[in-house]
């Protein structure tokens, strides 16, 4: 590659069903603009690159390296492996950032397998100091921080979405086209895809600032309205329990909790939940949480910094008019 | 069909979890250890295939501690024919790659058609591992599946993923991974429990699969600090008189939440 920067980070943006860049790519270029010169890989169907290239520079991309191919729709994950390996070999990156994805973790997977890179996973920020790239990690449900790196050579990063505040500056749009050749490693066959558009405005629940959550004392599919009514009252994403998913009450990628999302919102809100130890490993390091639940002996008291033993169909309904009165 | 199942002992979720603060490796003392929940599940989807096709084998495969062993019989027990151990000092705090590598070797030397693991373990949470396994296997992965469907030759199955739901297929041999979607596991009963005493149970070190855990020409991921955060204080707890909602919005009015 011509003019290679000084301290390249190699940054796997990751696109939308619908071709457009995820969510992820603020964060991941913001993360990468602190500890070097973020170069934006976008793997996309023919036709797209272009437009995407500029939105990567909009969102800090140094230089766009980009793959048009249709092999994506149809192979999983080796065509956006085959790519990665492409381009870390023309750039040379000192470290690859990719979100921590379902996607994401098995291009991360695979590419670190095939180049014998070390790989940290779900980190929620990465630095550098005088020996490299250093990857932070929240584990056991924020209960401790953990710095990892690499022994030498790039290390491979997946970062937790919504996890990044920082922002890189706009930059002008560099785009280079990359040559792959498809390494033919045997790959799973997508046979379709169905998307889901969420009928609703309402934030996304990974990075969101407020998040309100219902668990399984919400009693019904019906009744959990009561907590989309007051998420929307509060402009916030809406999560649940993993009792609540299990029960049907609301589809799985809104679980909160060890195998659910991790969420570090200014507030969150617990409904009707109990606050068994998984889920809290989901959201205990959020700023203020506010519990309601019927049980004054529910553990979710032991984190809550305001708590209401009470029954949610009677308070949230009553929160919900006096911050409706408040507006008016 | 023989199918591998990858299953880890890791300390019990239900209980206080610590890490050393000198190794950054788990306190295995300080809770309880388990089979993870998922790895049970991958487990039942395995069994629930085999009970209705014979002449599949079921082995369950963990690399781990030498004391997991009990743990890892769980899996006999619940009607694995077999299980493969590999525990070894110099693969205490290997990281994925270490553990990807010498994974990938037993599952060479025991043969497979297909492999199930967990979609994301409750203690690493790498979610990484099937990915990792199909590369260095030279075979397709198909991962965070919610629905599985293994037939002679091939396995397919439905993925939740970022904005939709996806259908995949693959040719075995395979390695998938499963999501807590799937059915919970069954439990092992007394006569699984006695029969597991009898079932072939092979103890492997890392220098029978040819793995050197210190070979330093390979890169290998380290952690380089660890700090335990102050737990979380209870704040304010109220008995709803009648009023717990206009209390809980004058907090959050007070405390700029809104
Ligand atoms: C490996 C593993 C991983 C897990 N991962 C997760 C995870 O990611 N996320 C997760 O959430 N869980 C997870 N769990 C499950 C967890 O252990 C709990 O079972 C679950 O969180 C319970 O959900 P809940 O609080 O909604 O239900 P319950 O524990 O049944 O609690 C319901 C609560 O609602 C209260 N209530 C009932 N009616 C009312 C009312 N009218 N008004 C007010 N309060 C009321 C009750 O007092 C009770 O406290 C996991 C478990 C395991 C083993
Ligand atoms: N040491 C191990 N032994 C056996 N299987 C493992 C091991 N580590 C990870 N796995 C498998 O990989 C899955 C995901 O684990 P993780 O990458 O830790 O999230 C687990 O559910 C297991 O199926």
């Amino acid at each position: 590659m011509t003019d290679r920067p000084a301290d390249p980070i190699l940054v796997l943006l990751e696109t939308t069903p619908n071709g457009e860049l995820a969510t992820s790519t603020a964060g991941l270029l913001g993360a990468a603009s602190r500890i070097g010169t973020p170069v934006a890989l976008v793997v996309v169907a023919p036709g797209r690159a272009q437009a995407l290239a500029e939105q990567s520079a909009a969102a800090g991309a140094e230089k766009v390296l980009v793959v048009e191919t249709d092999a994506t729709q149809a192979e999983l994950t080796t065509p956006q492996v085959d790519a990665l390996a492409a381009a870390a070999g023309a750039v040379g990156p000192d470290a690859v950032l990719i979100p921590n994805s379902i996607h994401g973790r098995d291009i991360a997977g695979r590419f670190a397998a095939r180049t014998g890179a070390p790989i940290a996973v779900d980190a929620v920020g990465v630095s550098r100091d005088d020996e490299g790239i250093v990857a932070h990690h929240s584990v056991y449900g924020g209960a401790y921080d953990v710095d990892s790196a690499a022994t030498f050579g790039p290390l491979v990063v997946t970062v937790r979405q919504g996890a990044v505040d920082a922002r890189a500056e706009a930059r002008p749009v560099v785009v280079e086209a990359l040559e792959v050749s498809p390494s033919g490693a045997a790959s799973a066959a997508i046979e379709s895809f169905e998307a889901v558009t969420e009928a609703s405005s309402r934030p996304e629940l990974r990075g969101a600032t407020r998040v309100v959550s219902g668990g399984r004392g919400l009693g019904s599919a019906e009744q959990f309205a009561l907590v989309d009514e007051l998420a929307d009252a509060l402009g916030a994403a809406v999560g649940a329990s993993r009792a609540a998913v299990d029960a049907g009450y609301i589809p799985a990628n809104h679980q909160v909790g060890q195998t659910g999302v991790s969420v570090s919102p200014q507030l969150y809100v617990a409904l009707g939940i109990s606050g068994a130890i998984q889920h809290r490993a989901g959201m205990q390091t959020a700023k203020n949480i506010v519990a309601v639940n019927k049980d004054p002996d529910a553990p979710i008291f032991e984190v809550a910094d305001f708590g209401v033993v009470g029954d949610v169909f009677t308070v949230v309904p009553q929160l919900i008019s006096a911050l409706a009165e408040r507006k008016r | 069909m023989k199918i591998i199942v990858l299953v880890k002992e890791v300390p019990d979720t239900y209980g206080q979890r610590k890490l050393d603060l000198e190794t950054g490796i788990a306190d295995r003392a300080a809770s309880e250890a388990v089979l993870d929940e998922i790895g049970e599940r991958a487990l039942e989807v395995a069994l629930a295939y085999a009970d209705s096709h014979d002449g599949t084998e079921v082995v369950v495969m963990s690399m781990a501690p030498e004391s997991a062993t009990a743990t890892i019989r769980k899996g006999l027990a619940m009607g694995a024919a077999s299980a493969v151990h590999i525990t070894d000092p110099g693969l205490a705090a290997a990281d994925l790659g270490l553990t990807a590598r010498t994974l990938a070797a037993a599952i060479r030397r025991t043969g497979f058609d297909l492999v199930i693991a967990g979609n994301l373990s409750t203690d690493g949470s790498g979610g990484v591992m099937a990915a990792m396994l199909a590369e260095l296997l030279g075979v397709p992965n198909a991962t965070a599946l919610s629905s599985v469907e293994i037939a002679e030759g091939s396995v397919a199955g439905a993925r939740e993923v970022e904005g939709g739901t996806m259908r995949v297929t693959a040719e075995l041999p395979a390695v998938v991974s499963i999501t807590e979607a799937l059915p919970d596991a069954r439990y092992p009963n007394f006569k699984g429990i006695m029969a597991a005493k009898k079932k072939p149970f092979e103890t492997l070190s890392a220098a029978d699969l040819g793995i050197d855990p210190q070979d330093l020409s390979t890169a290998v991921s380290i952690m380089t600090a660890i700090a335990e955060k102050p737990p979380r204080t209870a704040g304010v707890k109220i008995v709803d008189e009648g009023d717990g909602g206009t209390r809980i919005a004058e907090f959050l009015i007070e405390n700029r939440l809104v």
